[in-house]
C-alpha cells in the first residue's frame, strides 16, 4: 500500500509515513514467520521421510543426516510389506466415480434451484445442507448390516455410493450460486433462437458456470480422497482405500518413522498438488461461492 | 417417469411469458401442474438419493435404537424401549464423550476462527512474497487428515524422537510426554493447525471483496484503524465468519480421524464419533450405538437450528441482490 501511494502524494516523508512504513514491513515479516510456523510440520514431514530409520529417530533431530529414498522404497513394496497400489487405485476410483456422480445429480438440481427456480427453492436447499448435519455416524450400523446382509461389504461401489451422498449436499450449495451468475436473459435469448436445452447447457451455462464447476469438483474428489470413517468400518482388504492403508503402518512391531513420513508425503501428493494449483478455485468453492 | 412426457405441451406454451405468473394462480390447471414437475424433475434424482441413502439409514438407526441387540448374542435380541437411551444419558464413559466433543468442538473452532481472522488480516497487506506465505499457509488444510494426525504423533509430539522434544532438548528444556500429559489439548493443536488455514482462506477472500470507496471514505472523514475494522470490515466480514463457522463445526463434530490416530480414543479423548464407533464394531453393542448415534442427531439438530437461521442470513442478501 504506502509503496504504490508515496510517489504520488508530494508531502515530505513525515514521521508519521515512516512509522507507517516500519509497521508494514513488521507486519509483513510477521506473515512470514507465521507462515513459515504453519509449515514448519509438512517440511519437517518430507525431511523426514528422506532419512533412514535411524536418522529420523534420534533426539535432539539430526539435520545434517544423509538424505535416503529407502523411506520411498520401503513404501512401495521393496520392503516385504503390502504394496500400496491397490489401495491407491481403489482411492482414485472412488474418488473419481463419486464426483462424477456427485456432478450428474447435482449439476441438474443446482439448475432447478437457480435459473429456474422451483418454489420454495430456499427449503429445499436447507433440506440439502440439513442432510449434511446429520452425521454419518447416525447411520452407518445399518449401512454395514443392510452391506453384509447382501453381501456388499468390502467393495468399492459401497465407498463410491457414499461418497456421493457425502459430497452431494455442499456440491448442491456450491453449483446453487455458481449457476445463479448465469444471466436468465443470455438463456431466454438462446430459447428464442430455438436451441434445445442440451445446446444451452452446454454453449451457455458451461462456459460460464464452468471454472466454479471444476472448484465443486475438486473439493469434492478431496474430500472423498480423505474420507476414512467409512473405509474403516466398510472395507477390508480388496476395497481398502489410502488413508485406511496408512493406519496399517503403525505396527504393533514398532513404527518406521521415514517410512510413514513418506506413505504421507505419496498419499498428500494428490491434494497438495491439486490444492496448490487452484488455490482461487479452493476458496471460491469452499466460500459456497458466496465469495464472487 | 411421466415428466418427460407431460413436459411437450409446455413448450408449445411459452411465449407469452409475462401471462405466466398470472396462470399459475389458477388452481388445478393441468398445464401449469406438468410446468410444475418440469421444473422440478431435475431436483428429484438428487433428492431421492440423498433420502435413501442418508434419511432410511437413520430410520433404522432409530428403530435399532429401542432393542437389546448384541451381535454376540443374536438370540437374545429384544425390544427394550428407551433402555439404550437410559444407558446411554447415564453411563458415564458415553456422557464423557459427548462432552469431549462439544470441548473439542468449540474450541477447535474459536480458536481456528480467531487465529485465521488474524492471518486473513495480515495477509490482506501487500507485502514481499504474500503468494508464496499464502501457499505455506494452506499447506497443513491439504495433508490428507490421517497423514496429519500421524505427523502430530510420531513426528512432533513423540517424546523420545518428536520434534518439539527434540528442539526442547536443544535448549535445554524438560521433555514432556505430550500425548498422555495434555491429550485433549494436543489433539485439539493438530485441528487447529488443520482448519486455521481453511477459516484463514475464506476470511481473505472476505475481505478482499470489502467496497474500498467506502473504506477511502471513511478514511477521509477521520476514521482510524480501530474503527474501520470494528464499523466496516467486521460487519461485511460477518456472513464469511459464520459461514466458516458453519462449515467448521459440521466437520469437527464428526471428526473421527484425529481421535481414533493419536490416541484411539483413550484418556478421555473420545469423542461420540469414535465412542459410537467402538460400541459397534468392538462391543458390537449395537442397540447401545444406535442410541448413541441419535443423541448425536438430536445435538446437532440443536446447533443446526441455530446454524441454519444464521445461514439464511447469506440467503437474505443474495435474494436482495438478484
Amino acid at each position: 500500500m504506502t509503496a504504490v501511494s508515496t510517489p504520488v502524494t508530494i508531502t515530505p516523508v513525515t514521521d508519521a509515513a515512516r512509522r507507517a512504513k516500519r509497521r508494514g514491513a513488521a507486519l509483513g515479516l510477521l506473515a512470514w514467520f507465521v507462515g513459515i510456523v504453519f509449515v514448519l510440520p509438512v517440511l519437517w514431514m518430507l525431511l523426514t521421510s528422506f532419512h533412514s530409520e535411524a536418522d529420523a529417530a534420534t533426539n535432539p533431530p539430526s539435520l545434517t543426516a544423509s538424505l535416503t529414498l529407502d523411506g520411498y522404497k520401503e513404501f512401495f513394496g521393496s520392503g516385504g510389506g503390502a504394496s500400496p497400489w491397490p489401495s491407491l487405485l481403489n482411492s482414485l476410483g472412488t474418488s473419481l466415480f463419486s464426483t462424477c456422480f456427485v456432478l450428474l445429480l447435482a449439476l441438474p438440481a443446482a439448475y432447478a434451484l437457480s435459473i429456474r427456480p422451483v418454489r420454495k427453492w430456499t427449503d429445499v436447499m436447507f433440506f440439502f445442507l440439513s442432510t449434511k448435519m446429520l452425521p454419518v455416524v447416525a447411520g452407518l450400523l445399518p449401512i454395514f448390516l443392510f452391506a453384509k446382509d447382501i453381501d456388499f461389504l468390502d467393495n468399492v461401489w459401497l465407498l463410491v455410493i457414499l461418497y456421493t451422498s457425502m459430497n452431494l449436499p455442499i456440491a448442491v450449495w456450491m453449483m446453487q450460486s455458481f449457476l445463479a451468475d448465469v444471466p436468465v436473459s443470455i438463456i431466454e435469448a438462446a430459447q428464442m433462437d430455438g436451441a434445445r436445452l442440451p445446446t444451452i447447457l452446454w454453449r451457455v451455462v458451461a462456459p460460464i458456470a464452468g471454472p466454479g464447476i471444476a472448484a465443486t469438483s475438486l473439493i469434492c474428489f478431496i474430500f472423498s480422497w480423505n474420507e476414512m470413517l467409512f473405509a474403516q468400518v466398510l472395507t477390508g482388504v480388496v476395497a481398502q482405500t489410502a488413508p485406511a492403508f496408512l493406519t496399517t503402518f503403525v505396527t504393533s512391531q514398532g513404527l518406521f518413522l521415514a517410512k510413514v513420513c513418506a506413505a504421507s508425503i505419496v498419499i498428500s501428493l494428490p491434494v497438495l498438488a491439486a490444492g496448490f494449483a487452484a488455490q482461487d478455485k479452493l476458496v471460491q468453492g469452499l466460500s459456497l461461492g458466496a465469495v464472487k | 417417469m411421466s415428466n418427460p412426457t407431460t413436459a411437450v405441451p409446455v413448450h408449445d406454451e411459452r411465449p407469452p411469458a409475462a401471462a405466466a405468473p398470472a396462470a399459475a394462480k389458477r388452481p388445478g390447471a393441468p398445464r401449469n401442474r406438468a410446468r410444475e414437475w418440469a421444473t422440478r424433475a431435475p431436483l428429484l434424482p438428487a433428492l431421492i438419493f440423498l433420502i435413501v441413502v442418508t434419511q432410511l439409514p437413520f430410520v433404522a438407526t432409530l428403530v435399532i435404537s429401542l432393542f437389546d441387540w448384541n451381535s454376540f448374542r443374536p438370540d437374545r435380541r429384544e425390544f427394550a424401549g428407551l433402555e439404550n437411551y437410559k444407558t446411554v444419558l447415564s453411563d458415564e464413559a458415553l456422557r464423557d464423550s459427548i462432552v469431549t466433543t462439544v470441548l473439542l468442538t468449540a474450541s477447535v473452532v474459536i480458536v481456528s476462527v480467531v487465529l485465521g481472522l488474524l492471518l486473513a488480516l495480515l495477509l490482506d497487506r501487500k507485502f514481499r512474497g504474500r503468494g508464496l506465505v499464502r501457499t505455506m499457509l494452506i499447506a497443513p488444510f491439504l495433508l490428507v487428515p490421517v497423514a496429519s494426525a500421524l505427523l502430530w504423533k510420531h513426528a512432533l509430539y513423540n517424546p523420545e524422537y518428536g520434534l518439539f522434544n527434540g528442539v526442547l532438548n536443544w535448549l535445554g528444556g524438560p521433555q514432556p510426554e505430550w500425548l498422555t500429559d495434555t491429550p485433549l489439548i494436543a489433539v485439539e493443536a493438530s485441528l487447529i493447525w488443520q482448519w486455521t488455514p481453511f477459516m484463514m482462506l475464506i476470511l481473505l477472500a472476505g475481505l478482499q471483496s470489502r467496497p474500498l470507496e467506502t473504506m477511502e471514505a471513511a478514511r477521509l472523514d477521520g476514521a482510524g484503524n480501530w474503527q474501520i475494522f470494528r464499523y466496516l470490515t467486521l460487519p461485511h466480514l460477518r456472513r464469511y465468519l459464520e459461514l466458516g463457522t458453519l462449515l467448521g463445526s459440521i466437520y469437527i463434530v464428526q471428526n473421527f480421524d484425529a481421535v481414533f490416530t493419536m490416541t484411539r480414543g483413550g484418556l478421555d479423548t473420545a469423542n461420540l464419533p469414535y465412542t459410537i464407533y467402538e460400541t459397534f464394531y468392538n462391543a458390537h453393542e449395537y442397540g447401545l450405538a444406535s442410541a448413541a448415534g441419535v443423541v448425536v442427531v438430536i445435538g446437532t439438530i440443536i446447533i443446526a437450528t441455530f446454524a441454519l437461521r444464521v445461514v439464511s442470513s447469506l440467503f437474505r442478501e443474495e435474494v436482495s441482490h438478484a
